[in-house]
């Protein structure tokens, strides 16, 4: 089974709105794919919809070749959301308790055996936050943060990593160490869906790229994405591009 | 750091003992019945006389007054349990808004057996409605998006006009004052009030301890546990009842209009001062804790009534556990 996600003909409104028209589009196991497009064109909506919290309209989505509704897996899945969405700032939970969290789907209702310890502690060893480990979340930096956050899909044993925006509002050295982070646990296997409005971090970075304004305007390696018109296409002449210099 | 844990050990080993013994008392009142229980019942009493005689008080011989500080006991380390949940998932004001729910349901019984002769405890039918409007507001969160303050306040609001109806409508025809509901009291408690908030600490104790996880991860990061297939919806209603059920039972002491600030104030001040969300948790139980004891010495002293003392007092510990963070914050910088 080398497919992890499958998108067939898949239609997403909110009310009358139209976020998502007819995309199919199909991820295979250790792809990194980045997920492009302009504001409000609706990247989170399809991210959402592949990882079944929200069902759509029309269409089918399988996980794992699963319908994404009926998937119970939950610990195959690694989500990191930008930074604003969780409650790390508020409230007293330790960088270990919120790794730790990673474990709670394999535990269920018993209490956490050694090796769900050993496994946050590997996760912590892998992404170099050990020694933030007794730290709370609120007293991290932006970066140091999101890859608490990784950590946690590691401790998961996640095989699908589902990034949103990660790196808002975490300062540029931090964020090429995230994305080498990135890299290397992608060589080690991990499928990975970024979404990422810094068109160069994408095309440096992903292996695919998928780029859709509603509708799906290119997906397939990066090089042919590159030579395509999907940019324009999908952006539109007035509409605004970051790119990424070196 | 280490003495820190060994206090907190201790703390909450006490806490426990003291549970222990209120649960012995009100099972020993529920079996006095029988010779060797009733027996031992009798020494309970005796041994609070002693105790009455050694602190110059007229208290502790009195098993109306071990009914009230057990009641107290069980009240102040379930609400803070449960409060440290709410508080962090910004949904302190729920338990304001099922205390006036269940009120509505004190009026309700109130009318019910007025009229039909009826003499069941009117706790039992709180707690139903309590119930109710629990699994009401859950129903109204999960179709305007939000915990937020617009279906919150209708349903507090709301709940609190109908109480009032009620009790306008069946004034004359029931004898019952609804002071003590709306005040608290320490004298109020019965033996089936007693026995109910022992039987419902037990269980939310458990539930507790059986979902800390899971409750915990949907109040860190809802998004990330819905992903990783938690029944998100499940353990908001769950939580959302578990305050109904505590709120019923704080209300025979705190009364409707003070029963929230168990649920919040101890885990304020405990999340001041906690390191991590297991240390909060404990730190929010033992700062009820601190506040029902405290409060009953003031009542008792001053014969006060406890909802405003024990509410003022776990204001004073809140306060402190400020200045001892801000303390510790200075302490850490001159290094």
């Amino acid at each position: 089974m080398n497919t992890v996600v499958d998108i067939g003909d898949v239609s997403f409104a909110y009310g009358d709105t139209v976020a998502i028209r007819d995309v199919s589009l199909t991820i295979s196991k250790g792809d990194f794919l980045g997920l492009i497009g302009p504001n409000g064109s609706g990247k989170t909506t399809l991210l959402h919809l592949m990882l079944g919290l929200y069902a759509p309209d029309e269409g089918t989505i399988e996980l794992f070749g699963e319908p994404v509704s009926e998937f119970a897996d939950g610990e195959r899945i690694g989500y990191v959301s930008q930074q604003a969405t969780s409650r790390g700032g508020t409230m007293p939970v330790t960088v270990r308790e919120a790794v730790t969290m990673g474990r709670f789907p394999h535990a269920g209702h018993a209490p956490l055996s050694d090796a769900d310890h050993d496994a946050v502690d590997d996760a912590m060893e892998t992404v170099d936050i050990s020694e933030l480990a007794d730290k709370q979340v609120n007293q991290l930096s932006g970066g140091q943060r999101q890859r608490a956050f990784i950590a946690r899909a590691l401790a998961s044993e996640a095989d699908l990593l589902a990034l949103d925006e990660p790196t808002v509002g975490v300062d540029a050295e931090s964020r090429d160490e995230f994305y080498r982070l990135l890299e290397t646990l992608n060589e080690s296997g991990i499928t990975i869906v970024l979404i990422e409005h810094d068109i160069g971090v994408v095309t440096d970075r992903a292996d695919h790229i998928a780029c859709i304004n509603q509708e799906l305007y290119h997906h397939g390696d990066t090089e042919s994405f590159v030579e395509s018109d999907a940019l324009t296409e999908a952006y539109g002449t007035s509409g605004q591009v970051v790119h990424h210099h070196h | 750091m280490n003495f820190r844990r060994a206090t907190e050990l201790v703390g909450i080993g006490a806490t426990a003992l003291l549970a222990v013994v209120m649960l012995v008392f009100v099972g020993l009142e529920w079996l006095q019945g029988y010779a060797a229980t009733g027996w031992l019942y009798d020494q309970f009493i005796i041994a609070g006389m002693w105790l009455d005689l050694y602190l110059g008080t007229n208290v502790f011989s009195h098993s109306f007054m071990w009914r009230s500080i057990a009641t107290a006991v069980f009240v102040g380390i379930v609400a803070p349990l449960v409060g440290t949940y709410l508080v962090h998932r910004e949904m302190a004001l729920i338990g304001e808004t099922l205390a006036h729910t269940a009120f509505a349901g004190v009026a309700f019984g109130l009318l019910f057996s007025a009229t039909t002769g009826w003499d069941g405890s009117l706790l039992v039918v709180a707690l139903v409605v309590g119930i109710l409007g629990a699994l009401g507001v859950q129903w109204l969160t999960e179709r305007t998006n939000a915990y937020g303050d617009v279906p919150i306040a209708i349903m507090l609001t709301g709940s609190f006009a109908v109480g009032t109806l009620l009790i306008s409508y069946g004034r004359g025809l029931s004898g019952v004052s609804i002071e003590e509901y709306l005040f608290g009291s320490a004298s109020y408690v019965t033996i089936g009030g007693s026995q109910l908030m022992a039987a419902l600490s037990l269980i939310v104790v458990g539930v507790v301890a059986v979902t800390y996880k899971q409750l915990l991860f949907i109040t860190f990061d809802e998004q990330a546990a819905r992903v990783a297939r938690l029944n998100v919806t499940w353990y908001n209603t769950l939580l959302i009842v578990l305050t109904a059920v505590v709120v019923v039972g704080a209300m025979q002491i705190l009364g409707v209009i003070l029963v929230a600030a168990m649920l919040v104030i101890p885990v304020a001040g405990a999340s001041q001062v906690a390191h991590s969300f297991k240390e909060t948790l404990v730190l929010s139980v033992l700062f009820g804790q601190l506040s029902v004891l405290g409060g009953y010495a003031i009542a008792i002293n001053q014969g006060l009534p406890p909802g405003g003392s024990i509410v003022v007092t776990a204001i004073a510990v809140y306060l402190v556990a400020i200045f001892g963070s801000s303390g510790s914050v200075s302490a850490l910088s001159t290094h």
